[in-house]
């Protein structure tokens, strides 16, 4: 049920130009590559095609002192892709700082007995002092990693999550990591995600992906009888349980999920995805090093699929489905029939509550794009969009969902951001913590769209009626209307003109 | 199917559907190849034990679960207390970020700041050129009177000299020469609150003549998340009595703007002709000590009185700061406070046989240990267990010195550089009624069944007790309320099945 609609872009062309205006010259020569409106192809290329160009530039270093909202290779590593796995211990190697603030924040639920053999909502760090910068931090590393053996011995392996100091002082961790894997018996593996590497958090991505096939595949001995159906879901870190939500629909359909990275995973499960017949691929932002190293190495096709909202469902089951062949497709079918009277009866309820509102979002991987058709579902119309740590493929990618006029922001920075949605006004804004309270001081509904607010799962039929619920409850609450104080508005329009 | 759209499942219970039961069960059992449960049970259980506890608290290099931040941290907090102050933080860009978040997670508010967004040519070359384009854009952009700029690891470990690299910032016109650009380095491991402060006051105080004005005051409040509270409540007081005071850094109004259609980067804070003119104060008041001892330092090296507290909360140590206050000023206490001194007086008298031989485990920073410590005993309750993970030898003195003056304290035990892994197992194995922290303590509440209260920064999953106070009398009310609701539920929790406790549920307590 793809909604007809198009944004304003001449109007958000002069947006463009009007926050352009206010930067140091260097500074607006730079950001204007980040900034555009999207086109239809058809207007640039001349091809028949109604997707739409998102051309921007990405992918390259933040502007100093703009308040860019990026983060850092470490919270692409330690924060997304490895703090998940959950039988394993992942040490903040460095001072307390990074492993305090991302401590629990990503909302990867897990099943376990936390701090016996599971240990994702926990804070383990090297609490590096002056000492250990000036005289190097190997010695204590060996240290920790004895005291974790002694103190959490189901652990089924250490991860060693670099932060800045570690690269800058000449610490070797490999090394380390080698001779007390080999004196545990334990899978130890180290990775360079400091902090100052690469430009935003898709580093650190990258660099956990390396890690994994540098450190994690073919080292151990995998036994596990293999079937035609097994997958393995990549890129779902099950915030809020989006990957249960996601596995449920994976194996009414027949498939087998021998593995899912990385939300509630455990090491064997990294360690047996070379033998599966299929890599599903959510987030393929954070991920898709290693789908590739899979295919090339193991011979193992990955497909990119989009669980948000019954549209993209329903594609995405039916590709999946398509790659297995008519038994699996059959009841994928199955499947979209079984969950069909749920989607319409949530559209049924919030249709008309949310119906034409306009929705601004700025996120992270995958969901600048992907959540764009879950919204369209609901009747609701994108204005604007972006992401942090997007690559020139993202933005290729987002020409798909999006509608021509659409405002596209690459590394927005909070002046921008803030002034493109006091003018544009829209009514929901999907962006992080830190953009939440200067929204909603506006007066302007929002949603957090990197941890869902504390609520979720949204991936899922049993995830988009959450979604849809949330957007109601979002815009639909009372308290926007509460905004001005009633003595002040009847005081003298002649006054507030004169303000202006 | 579990989901219908007339009542939507949230996670909690939506996972404990049957379908989704049997789902994680078998994905158990069949991937994730889990320790068999008998084995997870025993080690369980052994966590609990005298022996690990031992081997926990031998621990040497392990940090886990630590209740502290990063210096940087408190910079950028201290700069937030300074008129249309921006924060510039040279270095990494992802501190930043997080900092940022975590002030916004506790505060329910915007937190502004920058980063000079410094990557590996930078760590190579050094930062010089982030801080030259960014001091320009931040000025340009965000309209500031003040950019405070502090540091985090990786400019400190390869050693940028921030004031050189002002210097050079002005020379090429980033900002106007004669425009406000204090600075601190701030590694991760010193005081980033007391640096940043001292920054700021060596700023605009070196070279300048003081003229003492007798009776005024300058008041350090600290870094402390309760600030929007316990600020306000303090010049109540203070202008109760007429005191004429400045507050060196103050973050109530920056963390609690309202919301009515505009969106305030900055609001109140120190003004900056304020803190110029508090040169001349007689005295400096901090009001916790152990993140402003540099900062009180250079107060007495401008020749200023100095005092300090320790998070002056409940009766003595709001008694004891007021009369400090009454000294210096000279101006008396008035009759008002008295009344409500007695009125907190009043409600301890009333709750007093709920309070008297509770045992507390109490974690946080070194002052804020310090005063709930002394105002549970001042209720009758015993602190049991005392941590901070950045408390140093002379706060464990302190401490002792204070638990030895009560009978109360005197089963404490003073647990400096500790971190909540060790608390668990002292919960185990020395267990209290209550525990008192911030939101991180959750977890040793799953674990031990200690019934939490969150009185300390950060607190993410409660909302708004941070706007009310925690000091002076009017704070200690407060702190005696939220204890005394967290002893009545459990309580109440413990006697309310039906025909079996619930002849203990009483209708008056």
């Amino acid at each position: 049920m793809s909604l007809d609609y198009e944004n304003d872009s001449a109007r958000h062309e002069e947006l463009i130009a009007q926050v352009l205006s206010q930067y140091p010259h260097k500074a607006a020569k730079r950001r204007q590559k980040h900034l555009s409106v999207a086109t239809d192809r058809e207007e640039v290329g001349g091809e028949a095609q109604t997707i739409s160009e998102c051309d921007v530039k990405s992918n390259i270093k933040s502007i100093p002192g703009v308040m860019t909202i990026r983060g850092c290779a470490y919270a692409g590593s330690k924060g997304v892709v490895w703090g998940p796995v959950k039988d394993m211990v992942h040490v903040s190697h460095g001072p307390v700082g990074c492993g305090q603030y991302s401590w629990s924040q990503r909302r990867n639920y897990y099943v376990g007995t936390t701090g016996v053999d599971t240990f994702v909502t926990m804070q383990f760090t090297s609490d590096f002092q002056e000492k250990d910068i000036v005289f190097g931090g190997d010695k204590k590393l060996e240290k920790i990693i004895d005291e974790i053996e002694e103190l959490f011995p189901l652990n089924n392996g250490i991860t060693v999550q670099s932060e800045c100091p570690i690269g800058l002082i000449g610490d070797d961790i490999e090394a380390v990591s080698r001779k007390k894997a080999k004196e545990h018996e334990k899978t130890i593996v180290p990775v360079r995600c400091e902090g100052f590497r690469g430009v935003s958090q898709s580093l650190g991505h990258h660099i956990a992906n390396d890690a994994i096939r540098d450190w994690v595949f073919g080292k151990a001995d995998v036994e596990f009888e293999t079937g035609p159906y097994d997958v393995n879901v990549v890129g779902d870190y099950n915030i809020g349980g989006d990957a249960w939500a996601s596995r449920i629909l994976l194996e009414e359909m027949g498939l087998r999920v021998v593995g899912n990275w990385s939300g509630d995973a455990t090491l064997a499960e990294v360690e047996r995805a070379p033998k599966a017949k299929l890599n599903l691929i959510h987030c393929y932002r954070s991920m898709n090093y290693i789908c590739r190293h899979m295919e090339e190495r193991y011979g193992i096709p990955w497909l990119e699929y989009n669980f948000f909202g019954p549209s993209q469902i329903e594609a995405s089951l039916r590709k999946i489905a398509k790659h297995f062949g008519p038994t699996i497709e059959e009841r994928a079918e199955k499947v979209i029939s079984k969950y069909r009277p749920l989607v319409d009866a949530v559209i049924d309820k919030y249709w008309p509550r949310l119906e034409g509102k306009r929705v601004m979002l700025y996120v992270g991987g995958l969901r600048p794009r992907h959540v764009i058709t879950a919204y369209e579902d609901l009747g609701m119309q994108i204005v604007g969009t972006g992401y942090e740590f997007a690559h020139n493929d993202d933005y290729q990618r987002t020409g798909h969902y999006v509608k021509k006029g659409t405002l596209i922001y690459d590394d927005v920075t909070s002046y921008e951001l803030d002034k493109f949605i006091e003018r544009i006004r829209p009514d929901l804004v999907g962006s992080g913590i830190k953009e939440k309270y200067p929204v909603q001081k506006m007066g302007i509904p929002f949603r957090q769209m990197h941890s869902w607010d504390y609520s979720g799962p949204y991936h899922g039929y049993d995830g988009f009626a959450i979604f849809a619920r949330d957007m109601d409850l979002a815009i639909n609450n009372p308290v926007w209307d509460l905004y001005d104080a009633p003595w002040k508005k009847v005081a003298a329009p002649g006054a507030a003109v004169s303000a202006e | 199917m579990p989901q219908s759209a007339e009542q939507i499942l949230d996670h909690a219970p939506l996972f404990r559907e049957p379908e989704y039961r049997q789902m994680l069960a078998e994905k158990k059992l069949n991937f994730e190849c889990p320790h068999p449960d008998q084995i997870v049970t025993d080690q369980g259980a052994y966590t609990e034990t005298w022996e690990y506890r031992e081997k926990n608290l031998a621990r040497e290099a392990l940090v886990v679960n630590p209740a502290k931040g990063c210096q940087p941290l408190g910079a950028v907090f201290a700069a937030a207390g300074f008129e249309r102050t921006m924060s510039f933080v040279h270095g990494s860009q992802g501190c930043v970020a997080y900092y940022r978040s975590h002030l916004s997670r506790h505060f329910k508010e915007p937190s502004s700041a920058v980063s000079s967004s410094m990557t590996e040519d930078a760590a190579v070359f050094g930062g010089l050129k982030n801080m030259v384009d960014g001091l320009a854009n931040t000025y340009t952009l965000y309209d500031p009177k003040m950019i405070a700029v502090s540091t985090t690891c990786m400019a400190e470990v390869i050693g940028d000299d921030l004031h050189g690299f002002i210097e050079n910032a002005k020379n090429e016109g980033s900002v106007p020469p004669e425009f406000d650009v204090p600075f601190a380095h701030t590694p991760a491991f010193v005081d980033g609150y007391d640096a940043m402060v001292k920054g700021i006051l060596e700023h605009f105080w070196k070279g300048k003549e003081r003229t003492k004005e007798a009776g005024t005051i300058n008041i350090i409040p600290g870094f402390d998340g309760f600030c929007v509270g316990n600020n306000r409540e303090l010049k109540r007081l203070l202008n109760l009595m007429g005191v004429s005071y400045t507050f060196i850094q103050d973050a109530s109004d920056q963390f609690d703007t309202p919301s009515d259609g505009e969106f305030r980067m900055y609001d109140g804070g120190t003004k900056i002709k304020d803190v110029r003119a508090a040169l001349n104060a007689e005295a400096t008041l901090s009001l916790q000590h152990y993140n402003t001892r540099r900062t009180l330092e250079y107060c007495r090296e401008v020749e200023q009185a100095t005092a300090s507290f320790h998070y002056p909360l409940g009766v003595k140590a709001t008694d004891e700061f007021l009369m400090k206050v009454s000294d210096i000023s000279g101006k008396e206490i008035p009759e008002t406070i008295r009344l409500e001194r007695g009125r907190l007086i009043d409600a301890m008298a009333d709750s007093q046989s709920w309070l008297h031989g509770k045992k507390y485990a109490i974690y946080g920073d070194p002052d804020f240990v310090y005063a709930i410590a002394r105002f549970v005993m001042e209720t009758g309750g015993e602190p049991i267990h005392c941590l901070a993970t950045n408390g140093t030898p002379a706060w464990e003195r302190e401490m002792k010195e204070l638990l030895a003056s009560s009978p109360f304290g005197k089963d404490a035990q003073v647990w400096a550089g500790k971190d909540l892994w060790a608390m668990r197992s002292l919960l185990f194995t020395e267990p209290v009624d209550l525990l008192i922290g911030n939101s991180y303590g959750k977890y040793l509440e799953r674990d031990t069944g200690t019934p939490l209260i969150r009185l300390m920064f950060p607190i993410f999953d409660r909302h708004h007790h941070h706007r009310f106070p925690l000091m002076g009398y009017q704070g200690g009310l407060r702190v005696l309320t939220t204890i005394l609701d967290k002893i009545f539920d459990k309580l109440d929790r413990e006697s309310m099945q039906v025909g079996v406790t619930d002849y203990s549920y009483d209708l008056t307590r």
